[in-house]
């Protein structure tokens, strides 16, 4: 009986020859991350256990979410987390001026490879599946305990095909597809399944838009989301693993509970209108609506190539007179990259606030926080009630052309408006 | 008898504990702003033994155990939902609050009903409507779990 990409992997850290939907088994883990919300819980769970980390490099802590520390409470999670580190000499701490957001961070410094098991407390850990990785967020409870074990237990589960066809118009990127794919099954469409990704257009998308898709297969409700391997992914992981690493493909005869085929030419950059990340509409049904901020950033679209969209939009305009535009490079090689490449200029000269890496407003932490009735278009990953602010502001959720455009423009606009 | 705490479709960790609060490291203090965002009433109001019933992908979202943590601080004696999103749902028996996934059924119970659930034999019975709701019990491994008193007494069990 032929497997599929997740069942291959967990078939592997599991010792077994063959595992199909619905088993239960335990799995050997290759990476533990944890972040200063979820670590300090994790870390006392762990304390719990009175045993030593089972493998001091195999456990990655990132300060992020509301660090560089925005209060003295967050200053001490943050503490708990660096304490520790150092006691148990853990080789994969990233200090603030060193750290990143968690999900474009460890696999730009090569701590992520195909094949390998990733857990972490956080639910976007599913990003590393772009590079046919199994991964999953877990809570600080499961974290603590694989900290001392090294594995964990999982049910395998059935998966979606996701058949991606045909050719990228230009301005659509992943974000796009997620959304329009989150748009057609619900937020509970894939709700305890495997996104797994295949087809012709695969090719077609570069490692951030793989990163952006595999970033929101929660958002589906999904376990995890995965591509396979192919040039662009040798070559993103050319310079940045030297372990070996065992690709896998799915079986010809791999069972998946559905199929569904996105077809790529006929997409458009759309917008997700509040609460949820399923109110999927074209961004030019949206024409209408008034912005107060636009969001550009977080592990879902922090990473270079995100940059590059809104610097291509910004570049020689400014940001609405009525519009706060504050865009996050998701870790210090980026916004490096970014300083080098004069995207930082283009966005200082259009009026707009960068940062350093943080995942600061996505979660409603700091940074960039919404009042009473406020609205922001976001390149972020969730648009719940009260998600980025005040309980009664709202969050449209974007690529970054669709939230460059609107910076400009002080309404949701697509990138064509504005470019051509 | 259990009071019902009835809520709709995803209810998000967002709501069930909103992230602005999580840089409060005491339990008892986070608690006091459980569910604030989707009912005001529910941190001052709940008692313990109280059950929340809810309907599809209950505690969607963030993966924070902030969220089955200040639900159970607060009392909440179990969770009955259409379905649970997975992260929520692993939280919970983690730590030792029961998460029972009832389907369709969910909708024979309203706000105002009055409960009784077994939470070993996973049976619901609605008092006022005579009406008795039974469930799958959980599968033997996450039962083993639970029976240890949660992961971390499991895991030191095994390794």
């Amino acid at each position: 009986m032929g497997m599929t990409m997740t069942e291959k992997i967990l078939a592997a850290h599991a010792g077994q020859k063959v595992v199909s939907a619905g088993d239960l088994l335990i799995a050997q883990i290759d990476l533990i991350l944890a972040n200063d919300i979820t670590g300090p819980p994790a870390i006392s769970e762990f304390e719990k256990i009175g045993k030593p980390v089972f493998n001091k490099e195999k456990i990655a802590l990132v300060p992020d979410h509301f660090s560089p520390p925005k209060d003295i409470k967050s200053a001490e999670m943050c503490k708990r987390m660096r304490d520790f580190a150092r006691k148990h000499e853990i080789t994969n701490y990233f200090e603030v001026g060193r750290m990143g957001i968690e999900h474009a961070l460890l696999p730009d410094v090569g701590l992520i490879a195909p094949g390998e098991v990733i857990i972490g407390a956080d639910s976007h850990t599913c990003t590393y599946g772009a590079l046919n990785a199994f991964a999953t967020g877990v809570g600080q409870t499961d974290a603590g305990a694989a900290m001392a074990s090294g594995t964990t237990w999982f049910k395998v589960p059935s998966a979606i095909k996701v058949e991606l066809t045909g050719k990228l118009p230009r301005y659509v990127k992943g974000k796009d597809i997620i959304l329009t794919l989150i748009g057609m099954i619900g937020v509970d469409g894939a709700r305890y399944q495997s996104l797994e990704f295949c087809g012709d257009g695969v090719s077609e998308l570069d490692m951030a838009d793989r990163f952006t898709i595999c970033n929101m297969a929660i958002e589906a409700g999904g376990k995890n989301g995965i591509f396979p391997v192919d040039e662009k992914t040798l070559a993103f992981l050319k310079n940045r693993v030297t372990r070996d690493f065992h690709a896998v493909t799915a079986d010809a005869d791999a069972i998946y509970a559905r199929t569904i085929v996105i077809e790529l030419d006929k997409l458009a950059p759309v917008v997700a209108y509040p609460h949820l990340p399923e109110n999927v509409h074209p961004v030019d049904e949206a024409k209408e609506i008034m912005i107060d901020q636009a969001v550009i950033g977080s592990c879902t679209n922090g990473r270079l190539e995100d940059l590059a969209q809104a610097a291509e939009v910004l570049k020689g305009r400014k940001v609405h007179p009525h519009v706060r535009c504050i865009i996050i490079p998701a870790t210090q090689d980026i916004y490096q990259a970014a300083i080098k490449l004069g995207y930082i200029d283009i966005f200082i000269e259009a009026g707009v606030a960068v940062s350093t890496p943080s995942c600061g407003p996505c979660l409603g932490g700091y940074m960039g926080i919404l009042a009473h009735g406020e609205r922001a278009i976001s390149t972020t990953n969730r648009n719940f009630r009260g998600r980025m602010g005040h309980v009664d502001s709202e969050v449209y959720l974007s690529g970054p052309y669709v939230a460059a455009a609107s910076a400009v423009l002080g309404r949701i606009a697509g990138p064509k408006e504005v470019l051509s | 008898m259990s009071k019902v705490w009835r809520y709709g479709d995803h209810v998000d960790t967002d709501v069930i504990i909103p992230a602005r609060y999580l840089n409060i490291a005491e339990l008892k203090e986070l608690a006091e702003h459980a569910m604030e965002d989707i009912d005001v009433d529910f941190a001052s109001q709940v008692e313990p033994g109280d059950v929340i019933v809810a309907g599809r992908n209950f505690g969607c979202g963030s993966s924070r155990e902030h969220a089955p943590l200040v639900l159970k601080e607060k009392g909440v004696q179990c969770i009955i939902a259409e379905s649970f999103a997975r992260i929520f749902f692993r939280n919970a028996i983690n730590i030792g609050l029961p998460a029972l996934e009832i389907g369709s059924d969910v909708e024979k119970i309203a706000t105002g009903d009055e409960i009784e659930v077994d939470v070993r034999l996973g049976e619901i019975k609605i008092v006022n409507k005579n009406i008795i709701i039974k469930t799958n019990p959980l599968p033997e491994f996450v039962q083993n779990i639970a029976n240890a008193g949660g992961l971390i007494n499991f895991v030191k069990g095994a390794c």
